[in-house]
């Protein structure tokens, strides 16, 4: 047997959102897999809440949190130059699902709404595929929206976004799609988590974040663009986009 | 509008359900809701967990905070799940001090129940392992309780059944195991004298419990297999099977209620003389038992509460003190075959004293029994208290949902002084659960 074994550094995920129950999850699934986690939040408190939460039942010392929120998009930059080593892989989980009748009123709330799940999320991508492509390689997960998949009266503030975040995602990768540098969109459904609570969602249709985050984890293999967390949902847009526009805008989705 | 009714389903209760996603949160709403209690994940069987006019869901607060390996405390939030420390930490080499016979309770409900295990009578209960708890009261206060700071909180809250204020996070102690095995000597008891004889001799197993057929009658009144379990040593694991297995995830649900007469007297007594049969089988030779199946059996059945039909059932659990608990016990049995009154869970434990100002556990034997809710129960149920009462006994709060006013008082005589404390902590008005209404405390 040889003596030395070559011992590669652990590899860096950054997860945007780490105050989310998605996010928490991920970073959990990604701490379960060894790897050296950077949680981005607004609230820095309340992230370290889920940073201890990983040390602790690792017992290890490998996550850190860095301040960040998605609408200073002029902090873009410094933020990445302070976090040292690029990571490996992001995944942004920012979102706001608002109040849609409140953003058909109030502009200020349609536009936090529409920039925090697009304008924000994506131009951070952009900085971060930017480095990569510069790098050689890395993995981009951008957690979008089923709801991005067609405009319904019910929350169309909130899909536009998303509509917005999957355009993007997939012209990043279409533009990156001969380099090392892969993007891959992730549609996670209903999930249980608290941008949920209280609404009654449909038990099949509905995943548990730790679903999605073993999802998302997994993608570090294999070569999936775009993710429907459950296949249902794949099949269940599928429908919904191909029902015609003269019908469709009569529906009560 | 939510379902609140406790594990036993009876009574049925609804009502507003908050939930707390932070600790700062939680210590918001008890201040502002009124006749608030907390709730973790709703295992005691009455009528505990539910407020008298609201209810704050806990299980948001799920994430731990450090451990000590050294000195193995946890510090964790109080909607922290059993079932979450030991997948967590079993696989590193701790396991929990005290476990009651589910794992799917949360650490601020094991507090407030100051829950006992099978080794109770050698390692006390759950309380006796917490090192110190956050508590926040009405008035926005968030405390420190330890046995140094705020003892005397400290000792009404470990036990106190949610009345004290919102149990934020604690530091309870892990202790070291080398396996997440159970080596079991299973030993048959013909009658309630041998098995209470079995019960005190096996004083020095770590764990020990009986299970007893209740509706043996006659000479046989009270017989019982006396289960001993020691955490097996790494050399006594088997070749080839894991130090720490895994939970096995249980595939076995009772989807929907059963139909009321499938759980009769017949039934009962085929599944008691079956348990029976078996358990006798593998009588006084050590095997090894995974530690899920060994502590936890019945989790391996989702919703097994359902087995007893729309009606839901009773949990009576008694502790009777030295020197009267065979006899008293004895006769609790007669009564209750005498009835053929179905019960399927009858278990014995030997008991030490708890650890708080509430603590059920008393030196003595307990006996816990389920009974599926009918016309005739509660007299029967009347009946046990009084025995109950006169033996110098009491009932065990995160399962009752029957006793009057009157047994609860007769049994905790430290009543007084936990209400002057409430009154002197300004939660008496505030802090308020059905099962406290209906005991008057
Ligand atoms: C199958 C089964 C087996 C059991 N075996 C045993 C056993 O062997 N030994 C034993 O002692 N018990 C046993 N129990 C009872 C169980 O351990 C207790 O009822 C325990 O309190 C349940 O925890 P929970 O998180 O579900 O709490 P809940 O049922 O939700 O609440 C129980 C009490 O704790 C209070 N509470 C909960 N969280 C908090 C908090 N954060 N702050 C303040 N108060 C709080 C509630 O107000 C309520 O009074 C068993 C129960 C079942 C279903
Ligand atoms: N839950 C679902 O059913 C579902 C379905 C499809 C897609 N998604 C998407 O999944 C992602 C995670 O959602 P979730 O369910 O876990 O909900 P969540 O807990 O509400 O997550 C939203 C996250 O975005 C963060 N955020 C919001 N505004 C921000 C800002 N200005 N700067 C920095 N961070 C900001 C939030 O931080 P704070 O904690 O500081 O608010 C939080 O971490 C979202 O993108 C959501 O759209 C969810």
């Amino acid at each position: 047997m040889n003596d030395i074994v070559e011992q590669s550094p652990a590899k860096t995920v950054l997860v945007v959102g780490g105050t989310s129950d998605i996010g928490r999850a991920v970073a959990a699934a990604y701490a379960g897999m060894g790897w050296t986690i950077r949680l981005a939040a607004r609230d820095a408190d309340a992230a370290e809440r889920n940073a201890a939460d990983i040390r602790t039942r690792s017992g290890e010392d490998h996550v850190t949190v860095h301040h960040l929120d998605i609408l200073e998009t002029e902090t873009f930059a410094p933020f990445l130059d302070q976090l040292g080593d690029l990571p490996d892989t992001v995944v942004c989980v920012v979102g706001l699902l608002g109040d849609q009748e409140r953003a058909q009123e109030d502009p200020d709330h349609a536009a936090q709404v529409i920039r925090t799940n697009f304008e924000g999320p994506a131009l951070l991508l952009e900085a971060l595929a930017q480095r990569f492509a510069e790098r050689g390689h890395g993995l981009i997960v951008g957690v979008s929206s089923v709801a991005g998949d067609r405009g319904r009266a019910s929350n169309y503030v909130y899909g536009a976004g998303k509509a917005g975040l999957t355009a993007y995602l997939s012209g990043l990768r279409n533009r990156l799609s001969d380099t090392d540098v892969r993007v891959v969109t992730v549609k996670p459904g209903f999930v249980r988590t608290s941008m949920t609570a209280g609404m009654d969602l449909i038990g099949p249709l509905t995943a548990a974040p730790e679903a999605v985050a073993s999802r998302i984890a997994s993608l570090q293999t294999g070569s999936a663009d775009v993710v429907y967390v459950l296949r249902a949902w794949r099949l269940i847009m599928f429908i919904i986009r191909a029902i015609p526009e003269a019908v469709f805008k009569k529906l009560k989705l | 509008m939510k379902d609140l009714s406790g594990w036993g389903r009876y009574p049925r209760l609804s009502g507003p359900l908050d939930a707390a996603l932070s600790a700062d949160a939680a210590a918001r709403a008890t201040a502002q809701l009124p006749g608030l209690i907390a709730r973790g994940l709703g295992r005691s069987y009455g009528d505990a967990a539910v407020g008298r006019d609201s209810t704050l869901d806990l299980t948001g607060l799920n994430r731990m905070q450090s451990f000590d390996p050294e000195t193995g405390i946890l510090a964790a939030e109080a909607g922290v799940s059993l079932a979450d420390i030991i997948a967590t930490f079993l696989p590193r080499g701790y396991f929990p001090c005290a476990v009651p016979g589910t794992r799917f309770v949360t650490v601020g409900g094991m507090i407030a129940s100051d829950v006992h295990g099978k080794n109770q009578h050698v390692d006390g209960t759950f309380g006796d392992h917490v090192a110190w708890l956050m508590l926040a009261l009405p008035d926005e206060r968030v405390t420190r309780c330890s046995r140094d700071e705020n003892p005397e909180l400290f000792a009404a809250t470990v036990g106190g059944m949610g009345l004290t204020g919102t149990i934020l996070s604690a530091g309870i102690r892990l202790k070291r195991v080398e396996t997440g095995w159970i080596r079991q000597i299973t030993h048959p008891a013909r009658n309630l004298t041998e098995a209470v004889a079995l019960l005190r001799q096996s004083g020095t197993a770590t764990y020990t419990v009986a299970w007893i057929d209740v509706l043996a009658r006659g000479d046989a009144l009270g017989r019982s297999l006396v289960l001993e379990g020691e955490h097996a040593t790494a050399e006594q694991v088997r070749w080839g099977d894991l130090r720490f297995p895994p939970a096995r995830n249980g595939r076995l649900g009772i989807p929907t209620d059963m139909p009321g007469w499938m759980l009769n007297a017949t039934t009962a007594r085929l599944f008691n003389e079956v348990y029976y049969r078996l358990g006798a089988r593998k009588a006084d030779r050590a095997i090894l038992v995974p530690w899920d199946a060994y502590f936890f059996p019945l989790d391996g059945v989702a919703h097994w509460n359902r087995i007893y039909g729309r009606r839901g059932f009773v949990q009576h659990q008694c502790v009777i003190p030295e020197p009267k608990a065979e006899a008293v016990i004895s006769e609790i049995l007669d009564r209750i075959s005498g009835r053929g009154a179905g019960s399927f869970l009858a278990v014995l434990k030997r008991l030490a004293a708890g650890s708080g100002l509430m603590s059920f556990p008393m030196e003595g034997l307990t006996l816990a029994l389920d009974m599926p809710v009918s016309a005739d129960l509660m007299p029967l149920l009347r009946e046990i208290d009084a025995l109950v009462v006169e033996a110098g006994g009491r009932i065990y709060l995160a399962k009752d949902a029957t006793q009057s006013p009157e047994t609860f008082l007769a049994g905790y005589p430290q009543l007084d002084r936990f209400r002057q404390l409430r009154d002197e902590i300004g939660v008496s008005s505030r802090i308020a659960s059905k099962l406290s209404d209906r005991l008057g405390i």
